[in-house]
């Protein structure tokens, strides 16, 4: 990776989390997971997968979904900072004028397909991938998982199917940020040995620091990891990334933010102090 | 109308005259057992997974395929419901779902395998069309049109010899007028057609005027027949192998309100409970839906009731 292209993919993340941290405030968003993802959202659309604001309607582009759905602004950010959407949308964050809910839809461009209900893009990805191999099409399919979501069975299920049917096109991208919703994974239903299962299911995984660009670059650029099997991508992430006074936290998956709070929290971004938190903090959402 | 006589043959048609549609199964392969080596890759049989089976079908409709989705019935829509729902129903897709051994047809696998609330189900999920026809024959005649449509479809499969013998061609929405009566009005879908006819059969002989509709298509459904019926018979009876809330006895009473409009109507479903499993002849026996059964409850109703 050039440094050019380095500079490019560093400031076009800080700029979707500032869209994330504006998002954060009058009702909130999924802070956490939105920020967890970031990166590798950015890294993904910025060149990696052939798809953009001109190609939305070709059959051959490449295919991103998002099976966690809640860290959507993520999404919303990079569409609004590669010029998919105008960024004075993302003020209509909540609002009854236009599509820009907690989880992605369809009628924000680029968005392929809607989520929200953990454990079904895998599945969705699958069928796509499976045209895909119908037609001959080379486009590639990632559908990227939250680590709590891979609880649910259908991930497991899906990934035994796509493994029999040799998807070598389908790439699983876990987002490992070791939250479930309020609590660690580890504390709760431990994933690990993580990639050792997928492995048992017929997957060839990497790990990789879900925060590093260059190794983000370096691993997918060796996509398929194998010709007859699906991939599978652990990113391992920091929930909150970007922000210290929320990173790793359990109580600020879901944030609503006050003014103040996201005044504060915008410079902190950019290197500042760390903001003392006042807002209630939405545990169960 | 279709030239072909069989489920298997009319999917083997449709799939092979246009690329566009894809077989899939749960690895519930009985009536499609010959299609594997006539479709090759368009073939798919996803083993036991019914959710990845719906999703996999979404993402194939995503991409402008027609799914023809094969399981049991319970599985297919219970296991793997919020697919079917937030996958299929939120999108709009045309992923066909045939559904086996639904109501009855189950018979001696016991509740697990009783699909008896999947009209219910289906037809609460915005733009899901439901489809229950009452022999292998009349299956035959509504199949061209459903998969050719490009909603999502729920129908109850039912491969049971012709019990009629001369339907009418299928339309989307509309009953089968097998007759028409002043007195009594029975209406019915799927396999129970044959031990309705028996009892409309009965009470005609017993000198009462006696219509008889065979609703094929339960949504959307055929409001006029009903109103019509409504208007000119002095009593319905609804007759179903589904619980008694959320089928066809629901569809009435909704249809009837709509129109603020009344009538007496007598459902004949499973009222809160499972059915005892057996052999289909002992189920109906059991259960009281044999022809002479329908017909004795029906005159029982008369006889209680200040009918007109």
């Amino acid at each position: 990776m050039t440094d050019a292209k380095h500079k490019e993919l560093k400031d076009r993340a800080f700029a979707v989390r500032e869209h994330i941290i504006r998002m954060s405030t009058d009702g909130g968003c999924f802070t956490g997971a939105s920020l967890s993802c970031a990166d590798l959202i950015v890294y993904l659309y910025s060149g990696y997968l052939n798809v953009n604001k001109d190609n939305l309607q070709d059959p051959q582009r490449d295919f991103l979904l998002l099976s966690k759905g809640h860290d959507v602004p993520a999404l919303y950010g990079t569409f609004a900072e590669l010029g998919w959407i105008e960024k004075d949308r993302l003020k209509n964050h909540l609002k009854s004028n236009d599509s820009i809910y907690w989880h992605p839809n369809k009628n924000i461009p680029g968005i392929e397909f809607h989520s929200g209900s953990l454990g079904h893009l895998p599945a969705v990805g699958l069928g796509i991938a499976m045209d895909n191999k119908l037609k001959g099409y080379n486009n590639k399919v990632v559908v990227i998982t939250g680590d709590g979501e891979l609880d649910e069975g259908s991930v497991w299920e899906t990934l035994h199917v796509a493994s029999a049917y040799k998807m070598n096109n389908l790439t699983i991208v876990v987002d490992r940020n070791h939250f479930q919703a309020n609590v660690k994974t580890e504390d709760l239903i431990p994933l690990e040995p993580l990639a050792d299962k997928f492995e048992a299911f017929g997957c060839v995984v990497k790990r990789i620091d879900g925060h590093d660009f260059a190794a983000l670059d370096e691993t997918f650029s060796q996509l398929p990891f194998h010709a007859e099997k699906p991939s599978v991508i652990i990113a391992d992430t920091v929930r909150g990334k970007g922000l210290p006074s929320i990173e790793a936290r359990a109580d600020r998956w879901f944030c609503n933010f006050n003014a103040e709070e996201v005044e504060s929290l915008m410079k902190e971004l950019h290197g500042a102090a760390t903001t003392t938190l006042t807002s209630e903090t939405l545990t169960v959402r | 109308m279709s030239t072909f006589s069989t489920y298997q043959e009319v999917i083997k048609h449709t799939a092979l005259s246009d690329e566009k549609y894809i077989v899939m199964t749960a690895e519930n392969r009985a009536v499609v057992k010959e299609l594997p080596p006539v479709l090759g890759n368009r073939f798919i049989d996803t083993g036991i997974t019914e959710q990845t089976m719906i999703g996999m079908a979404a993402g194939l409709a995503l991409r402008g395929r027609t799914p023809i989705c094969h399981a049991l019935a319970p599985f297919l829509i219970y296991r793997a419901y919020e697919f079917v729902r937030t996958d299929v129903g939120i999108a709009h897709l045309p992923v066909k779902l045939s559904a086996w051994i639904a109501g009855f047809l189950s018979d001696g696998n016991g509740p697990t395998h009783q699909a008896i609330e999947d009209v219910a189900l289906m037809r609460t999920i915005p733009g899901m069309t439901v489809f229950c026809p009452s022999d292998h024959a009349d299956m035959v005649a509504m199949l061209p049109e459903i998969w050719a449509s490009p909603d999502p479809v729920y129908l109850r499969v039912n491969v049971r010899p012709d019990v009629y013998g001369k339907h009418t061609p299928f339309k989307t929405g509309v009953a089968e007028v097998i007759s028409e009566g002043t007195d009594v009005t029975l209406l019915t879908y799927g396999m129970l057609l044959e031990e309705t006819l028996k009892a409309a059969e009965i009470l005609k002989n017993q000198g009462l005027s006696v219509g008889l509709l065979n609703m094929r298509s339960l949504k959307p459904v055929d409001e006029k027949a009903i109103l019509k019926v409504a208007a000119t018979s002095k009593l319905l009876v609804t007759v179903e192998d589904h619980f008694l809330t959320g089928g066809l006895y629901s569809i009435v009473a909704e249809v009837l309100l709509k129109n603020r409009t009344t009538a007496n109507v007598l459902p004949i479903s499973l009222n809160e409970k499972w059915f005892k499993p057996g052999l289909l002849s002992e189920v109906l026996a059991y259960e009281g839906f044999i022809g002479p059964q329908i017909a004795e409850r029906v005159q029982q109703y008369v006889a209680a009731e200040v009918v007109g």
